[in-house]
């Protein structure tokens, strides 16, 4: 590797500076008092912190509705970094041929990204919703069916899954796009040359080369989908029916927000923290090996 | 630039009020749409019908992104003089520390109010020890909505709403029969509307202590008992004929009777303004049904919001929230607000008035919830001259202590923990008897947290 020497000591202190700043002020800080409220218990209105050690930890751990959020949020998780990762490859390949109107396509192929998560719910929720959602309307004229999410749970998980793939495609797209064209035209066409069929070219060159960015984006969509996924959930489900689409993130909000319990919302967070952490240092281990720069 | 300075001289001279500075009150609301315009109109009429003070309102959101933003700014040192609290929230501000009592606050500035005018299921909501903790504002109370197209479609009197469940289970039958709706009825705010009004209507307690009024430690949920079994039981059977047709939670039901799959609906009182600009089919209200058998009928309690005076503001500028208050306490505002929004006219007189001015008798819609509150027959009097004459009409309904509010800490996630375990029971992961005891348990166990957090 590449070392840069720089001749003034100051310099290098001084380029990395806002960026430090930002992390600390946006991450280390929050984190240190999350930390911090974790270990109390406060009334909303403050005045009186109560020490109370681990309590709030223990308490979440025998909690068997703590369980089932975790749970939700790795189905969660799981769901959408799959759909949104793997269709964002397959939209990509698709995009990246030759074809009439290509870059209407690709540009429109972005546009979901740049939907907040909380119209994207909306949106869905025009689209689902039992009592005025345009679906179940046509659906009505074919099959008696009823596709009433407000009562079954795993409907409603299938659907804040599939909203919360389509938001973040866009932006999986463009990064798989970007890897698409990085590769060399002359290996294409080499194994063009030796008579490779289209799937094969795709499994043996495409997925290997392109693994660095399947790998930061399983990441990022992991991560994406443990945190920043609160929007659709509050727009669509408000984690319901009963605590079915209640993922982690979710209930850290509303037993913090709404329930106003500080100190078991800060000790979510913490554990939240911890479990992100955890399995993105897991990705790095495992997942690295396999991945080709 | 001599124009530009002289043309700034004209503009400061013509300001109004520019050169006297009027002392600020702030105001933090969860009022929508047409809603916060009537808010916004009130607050603007009152600026204008002095001086001294402007009150500038500002909307935060949603009532608990309202608490929070208040909550945040408390803790900064920097709140909004008044801060609007929906009713669940009331124990948390009661005990919070951070609130500057309007009974108290009236006394200091001086005011006299005449709260024994106010109606009792109301004012009592927010009251401790006699005295008034909050100013009741926004309030309302489930009724009973049904399709009048509907039931005469099924040969059934569009002047006659059922008054019993078995009568409601009959009906939905048969509108379901003649094709006048694909369900019998659905429900907006399921723990409000079916559970705690419930209780109270049938004068059986929700809670234990007095529904709370009378301690905050060692409440319990009373919801698994006998009534709270059979009425969850009939919503639960209901559903296999679509005779109830369960609809989510807050308003997510309101557009199943608005486009009449629903014949009948059970949702705030404060929805008839809404429903009169929505519904293109012939509508009316109801009192929300009974069991009738060996439970009394007693009145139904409240929703809405009250607002909430803070305390860590300079005194001085206080005396201009007693005078909002004040303002907001006349009857001629109370008629106006409810003419405007749809809710309540909380104060005796007010009620006196709109029944004089006939209001009553062109909008029969809007006495219902007066009535159920109060107990008063469901039908409106004719008019205040004949009703002089007459016999003052015999209460239907008892105001008991079951009846009269709640007051629990938590109560927020009590809601949402009731409305979670519903959807359990509804969707047959659970029975109903185990459905109401987790929600009870989980419920107790946020009442014992919440007493603990407030012990001193």
């Amino acid at each position: 590797m590449k070392r840069t020497v720089f001749p003034n000591r100051w310099l290098p202190y001084l380029l990395v500076l806002p960026q430090l700043a930002v992390t600390i002020v946006f991450f280390f800080w929050p984190a240190a008092k999350s930390l911090y409220l974790s270990v109390f218990k406060s009334p909303p209105f403050g005045g009186r912190d109560v020490f109370v050690g681990l309590d709030n930890f223990t308490a979440l751990l025998r909690d068997r509705e703590y369980y089932e959020s975790v749970l939700n949020s790795f189905v969660f998780a799981l769901g959408v970094t799959g759909l949104s990762v793997v269709g964002g490859l397959v939209i990509a390949v698709l995009a990246n041929q030759k074809i009439r109107g290509l870059a209407f396509y690709r540009t429109a192929l972005l546009w979901p990204y740049g939907i907040a998560p909380a119209v994207a719910g909306i949106i869905f929720l025009f689209i689902f919703h039992p009592a005025y959602g345009i679906l179940p309307y046509f659906l009505s004229f074919v099959t008696a069916y009823e596709f009433n999410w407000l009562l079954k749970g795993w409907v409603a998980m299938t659907l804040v899954i599939l909203a919360t793939s389509w938001t973040h495609l866009g932006y999986n797209i463009a990064f798989f796009l970007a890897g698409l064209q990085a590769i060399p035209a002359s290996v294409m066409e080499a194994a063009s040359v030796d008579g490779a069929p289209p799937l094969k070219k795709f499994t043996a060159i495409t997925v290997p080369l392109i693994s660095p960015v399947t790998f930061y984006l399983v990441v990022v969509n992991m991560v994406f989908a443990f945190f920043s996924s609160f929007g659709v959930i509050h727009a669509v489900t408000h984690g319901g029916p009963g605590n079915a689409t209640e993922i982690m993130v979710f209930k850290l909000w509303k037993d913090g927000f709404i329930g106003l319990n500080l100190g078991s919302s800060a000790a979510q967070s913490v554990i939240l923290m911890a479990v992100v952490i955890g399995l993105t240092m897991l990705q790095f281990r495992v997942a690295e090996k396999r991945v080709t720069y | 630039m001599k124009v530009f300075m002289s043309l700034c001289a004209a503009l400061v001279l013509a300001w109004p009020g520019a050169a006297l500075a009027r002392t600020e009150i702030h105001f933090w609301h969860a009022m929508t749409g047409a809603l916060g315009d009537a808010l916004e109109t009130q607050v603007k009429q009152f600026n204008e019908s002095q001086g001294e003070y402007e009150v500038k309102p500002l909307r935060k959101g949603t009532y608990p992104e309202t608490l929070t933003a208040a909550i945040a700014a408390y803790r900064q040192k920097n709140p909004p003089h008044l801060v609007q609290v929906f009713e669940v929230g009331t124990q948390t501000m009661m005990l919070s520390g951070a609130v500057y009592p309007v009974y108290e606050l009236m006394q200091h500035n001086e005011i006299k109010i005449d709260w024994n005018d106010f109606i009792k299921p109301v004012v009592g909501y927010y009251t401790k020890d006699g005295k008034l903790y909050s100013m009741p504002y926004n309030s309302s109370t489930p009724i009973f909505y049904y399709n009048k197209d509907a039931f005469k479609k099924a040969g059934l009197d569009p002047e006659k709403p059922p008054r019993t469940w078995p009568e409601v289970e009959a009906y939905a039958k048969k509108i379901i029969a003649a094709g006048g709706a694909k369900c019998g009825f659905s429900t907006g705010w399921p723990s409000w509307t079916m559970v705690e009004n419930m209780h109270a209507t049938h004068d059986q307690p929700f809670a234990s202590k007095h529904n709370g009024f009378d301690a905050v430690e060692g409440v319990e949920l009373l919801i698994n008992r006998e009534f709270g079994l059979k009425h969850v039981g009939a919503l639960n059977g209901w559903q296999k004929d679509n005779v109830y047709s369960y609809g989510g939670r807050q308003g997510t039901a309101d557009p199943k009777f608005v486009n009449g799959d629903c014949a009948m609906y059970i949702q705030s009182s404060a929805l008839i303004s809404g429903f009169s600009k929505s519904i293109k089919f012939d509508w009316g209200t109801g009192e929300l049904p009974h069991w009738g058998g060996r439970y009394p009928k007693a009145t139904s309690i409240i929703g809405g919001a009250t607002l909430w005076v803070l305390k860590g503001k300079p005194q001085a500028e206080y005396r201009g929230a007693a005078k909002f208050l004040e303002y907001l306490a006349k009857p001629e505002q109370q008629m106006w607000w409810h003419v405007n929004t749809g809710y309540l006219a909380i104060s005796n007189t007010a009620v006196r008035n709109l029944e004089q001015g006939y209001h009553f008798v062109k909008n029969p819609k809007q006495y219902t919830a007066f009535a159920q509150l109060t107990g008063l027959p469901a039908t409106a009097p004719a008019a205040l001259k004949d009703a002089k004459k007459a016999a003052p009409p015999k209460p239907e309904r008892v105001a008991t202590p079951n009846s009269s509010g709640l007051r629990l800490g938590n109560f927020v996630q009590i809601r949402d923990v009731i409305e979670s375990e519903l959807e359990n029971v509804f969707n047959g992961k659970k029975p109903v008897k185990q459905g109401l005891d987790d929600a009870v348990a989980k419920s107790n166990a946020l009442l014992k947290e919440f007493a603990a957090t407030y012990k001193q």
